[in-house]
């Protein structure tokens, strides 16, 4: 093993350990007195309030300039693959979507389309049950690059981009709750399909959204696009070509600004992306500003996707929303009763009633789950930060045996070395607010 | 393939209910037969003919579900993952990380480490797979092939234990530095608390009783 | 030097606790601790939907010594955990934690090896506020709650006084699952 000044080794009883802490300041505060020039190492979080969430960024600075730019992550590790080890393979959804919690509609999609595969039931998926992913998962897309927009902003100094951008997300955020009920972390698309169907009241309702979203959008472009002061904090920051994007493993705004035009919904289409009108925005700039271009872009082919998906649901009014096979589509049918949100009344008096075959299978189902056949898969969404990938094994049980995610976030903060060494401090926090990650999803 | 019966050792029936019996067959480590079909044929042929020692180095070939796996022997999987990325015909350029599974059932092959590959070029994807046993949890690194498995290879330490050789600066990443044990280990517990009600206590969920 | 050491008594007192009271609540100023989900529905809640500077609450204090209030918005990792105690031994007194969410409050939904069980393991905890995450409203109701109780929370010798009942209280306390049920 070769010395690593950061990560010294101690031979105990158990084997080698290995301290990365900051036990060893005074070895290095000795050893930097010892150089002649002038080094300081500066710790940025996990606390602090550009670092994106739980990031900590440690610097090495000679003056004002940034020499070396490490990442300390896993401050917020929550062994969410190992417990979903422990939970039927529906239940899974609900720990899986609060990885990347700001895009949480890509997580659960990303998980169920792989045990969709491994089920062998991703061409039964029904039609209506696709639309309303795509028109969730875009819908997410906006949400996500508004938090972007408006924490980015923040960070650099705009503070009126943040309610800006605010305004937006909560208007998707209403949606969401007609739609699924909750806000944020909805577990609302299954495996099967999605978990109860969208009211067909809203379907208006979301279009009138997408048109006030879209003249909003207008203002929030005039905010930051062309700003000379934001252009001066971001031009040329941050810079990452295609290159070093390959090798890094980067996908997503990162490695369309720099000039790829590479996108999952496109090349590899899901869910029945072919069939929808949109574009793939690329700059060719690979830097802060042209990933900042990338995502305002993003926008606009977003509420067109959702445009169209409202189309295809008021078509396919009265589809079903659920795979056929009953002994894997979630059997319950929710609407709002006296007591708030729970079983309908219909699907209780078929159960208990007319269907004893339905009532078997929702116990079993609801307890047990459904198993999975033996084998691994894996399967991938383009999510606003890139390509979150699942992979999943089964051992043919009603739990899953590994469910290991590959989040964009994780790969794409292995950059911020490359992109902020040989800048100045400032431009970290540009750089860190292009990568846009989001630490739920480094950490999982 | 591991055979694991249920309660009162019931042979061959379906019935879920636990007190039938219940048999759990572990993964196989089969190959697959050829035509393996769509662009699998010609990646395998490309790939044998940029790597010529294909049949020693990939143990087995399996397609299921429409994805290519290739189970290589350790030993060669850095080669086998150069040519993979810069052999013109095959151009994986982008490793999508390591996933890494582990099967104590498995004995002698306990852990498995996954490498999705992406070609952007061909637009294909494939899954290179090692196993390596529990005695000997060595792989060699693959950062000098991709650079973004950097922090892939930490976590797979991390979280099972597995040494990288070649990686500098194999620490630990997402556990606090100083932890003890790899959690995703399939002989590492949970570690819940009993969740306290008022007049009870209701076990952990990896103490609860399961019918799988 | 602070107003908790030129105290008077009796019933001028209770003039100061008012008066120090009302002037706290309406001034407080949260630390930025937000960690995971319920972090972007703390940011949500300042944002101009749901206004969190009606109640002077909108500047948020990137050092904890300029903080009084710190609400913990989301899951507390074992590695995060002593960090967390730092940033609250950093902040002055008086000051109040506010535990936001499910995560922070008991562990939430992840009951295992990675996550502090509740951040009072860690923290004295003034304000619980579940939800997953919780709406803005809910946070809203939770800040005004905790407005109230800092509103009339006592100083002095009131104080000691009220520290010593609650100690003896919390001495003689079962813990919940040890109760026999609602009837005992």
């Amino acid at each position: 093993m070769t010395f690593d000044p950061y990560a010294s080794a101690t031979e105990t009883t158990e084997g080698r350990v290995y301290s990365v802490t900051g036990g060893d300041w005074s070895d290095l505060s000795t050893e930097i007195g010892a150089t002649k020039e002038e080094r300081v190492v500066v710790n940025m979080g996990p606390q602090h309030p550009s670092t994106h969430g739980v990031l900590r960024l440690i610097l090495e600075l000679e003056g004002e300039t940034v020499t070396e730019a490490r990442c300390g992550i896993g401050y917020l590790h929550t062994g969410i693959e190992k417990n979903t080890e422990y939970r039927t393979w529906t239940q899974g959804v609900t720990y899986v979507t609060r990885m990347d919690y700001l895009a949480p509609i890509f997580n659960e999609t990303a998980y169920c389309m792989s045990v969709e595969k491994l089920l062998d039931i991703h061409e039964q998926i029904p039609e209506r049950a696709q639309v309303i992913r795509v028109m969730m998962m875009e819908l997410n897309r906006i949400s996500s690059h508004m938090v972007c927009f408006g924490t980015g902003g923040l960070e650099l100094g705009a503070i009126t981009p943040m309610f800006f951008a605010f305004r937006e997300r909560e208007t998707v955020l209403d949606i969401f709750e007609e739609v699924s009920g909750l806000r944020m972390n909805m577990a609302y698309i299954r495996p099967g399909g999605v978990a109860q169907d969208v009211p067909q009241e809203s379907v208006s309702r979301i279009r009138e959204a997408c048109k006030e979203m879209r003249k909003n959008f207008k203002d929030n472009e005039t905010l930051l696009v062309g700003n000379s002061i934001w252009m001066k904090r971001t031009k040329d920051i941050g810079y990452l070509d295609l290159a070093g994007c390959m090798t890094l493993g980067i996908t997503g705004p990162i490695l369309r600004a720099a000039g790829m035009p590479w996108d999952l919904r496109k090349s590899q289409p899901y869910s029945g992306y072919e069939n929808y009108n949109f574009d793939v925005i690329t700059a060719d700039t690979a830097d802060a500003y042209g990933r900042f271009l990338v995502r305002m872009g993003e926008l606009e082919q977003s509420l067109r996707i959702i445009e169209q998906c409202c189309d295809n649901l008021e078509k396919l009014a009265g589809a079903p929303v659920m795979v056929a096979d009953k002994k894997i589509a979630w059997p319950s049918q929710m609407s709002v009763g006296p007591d708030g949100m729970g079983n309908s009344l219909e699907h209780i008096r078929k159960i208990m009633g007319e269907s004893m075959e339905a009532l078997i299978h929702h116990f079993k189902i609801v307890t047990e789950g459904f198993r999975v056949p033996a084998g691994q898969a894996y399967a991938a969404v383009e999510s606003p930060r890139g390509e979150t990938g699942v992979h999943t094994v089964s051992d043919g049980g009603t739990r899953p045996y590994r469910v290991h995610f590959r989040e964009p976030s994780f790969n794409n903060l292995q950059a911020t070395a490359a992109m902020c060494e040989g800048g100045m401090i400032a431009d970290v926090i540009a750089s860190v607010a292009s990568i846009d990650p989001v630490m739920g999803g480094v950490d999982r | 393939m591991t055979h694991d019966d249920g309660m009162f050792g019931v042979q061959g029936t379906g019935d879920t209910s636990g007190f039938g019996g219940l048999a759990k067959t572990g993964a196989s480590t089969g190959s697959s037969e050829r035509p393996y079909g769509s662009y699998f044929d010609e990646l395998t042929d490309d790939l044998e003919r940029a790597y010529p020692q294909f049949s020693e180095a990939i143990e087995a070939v399996v397609v299921y579900r429409g994805e290519l796996t290739l189970h290589v022997k350790r030993e060669k999987l850095e080669e086998v993952a150069r040519n993979l990325r810069d052999n013109p015909k095959l151009q994986f350029e982008m490793c999508l990380g390591v996933s890494g599974v582990h099967y104590p059932d498995q004995v002698g092959r306990e852990l498995h480490m996954v490498y999705p590959l992406l070609s952007m070029t061909h637009n294909r994807r494939v899954r290179l797979e090692v196993s390596v046993p529990d005695a000997d949890p060595h792989i060699p690194s693959l950062v000098e092939v991709w650079a973004g498995n950097n922090w892939h290879e930490r976590e797979a330490f991390d979280m099972f234990g597995i040494i990288f050789d070649g990686h500098l600066g194999l620490t630990r990443i997402l556990m606090p530095d100083d932890w003890v044990g790899h959690p995703q280990r399939k002989d590492y517990p949970l570690g819940g608390i009993p969740i306290e009600f008022q007049g009870a206590t209701f076990p952990a969920p990896s103490e609860r009783r399961s019918y799988q | 030097m602070g107003i908790e050491e030129k105290l008077p008594s009796g019933f001028l007192l209770t003039t100061v606790e008012k008066l120090a009271g009302y002037m706290r609540k309406n001034s407080l100023w949260p630390a930025t601790f937000g960690l995971a989900c319920c972090a972007i529905e703390m940011m949500a809640t300042t944002t101009a939907k749901y206004d969190l500077s009606r109640f002077g609450m909108e500047v948020f204090r990137a050092s904890p010594r300029q903080a009084d209030l710190m609400i913990v918005a989301g899951r507390v990792s074992n590695k995060m955990a002593p960090v967390l105690r730092q940033i609250y031994d950093q902040m002055a007194a008086p000051k109040w934690v506010l535990s936001m969410g499910a995560c922070a409050s008991s562990g939430g939904m992840f009951n295992n090896y990675a996550i502090v069980q509740g951040v009072d393991h860690i923290v004295p905890v003034d304000i619980y506020l579940p939800g997953c995450p919780p709406r803005p409203e809910m946070l809203m109701n939770a800040i005004i709650k905790l407005h109230e109780q800092i509103g009339s929370e006592k100083l002095g010798s009131n104080r000691e006084q009220i520290v010593r009942e609650v100690e003896a209280a919390a001495l003689a306390s079962q813990p919940s699952h040890a109760h026999n049920g609602l009837l005992a």
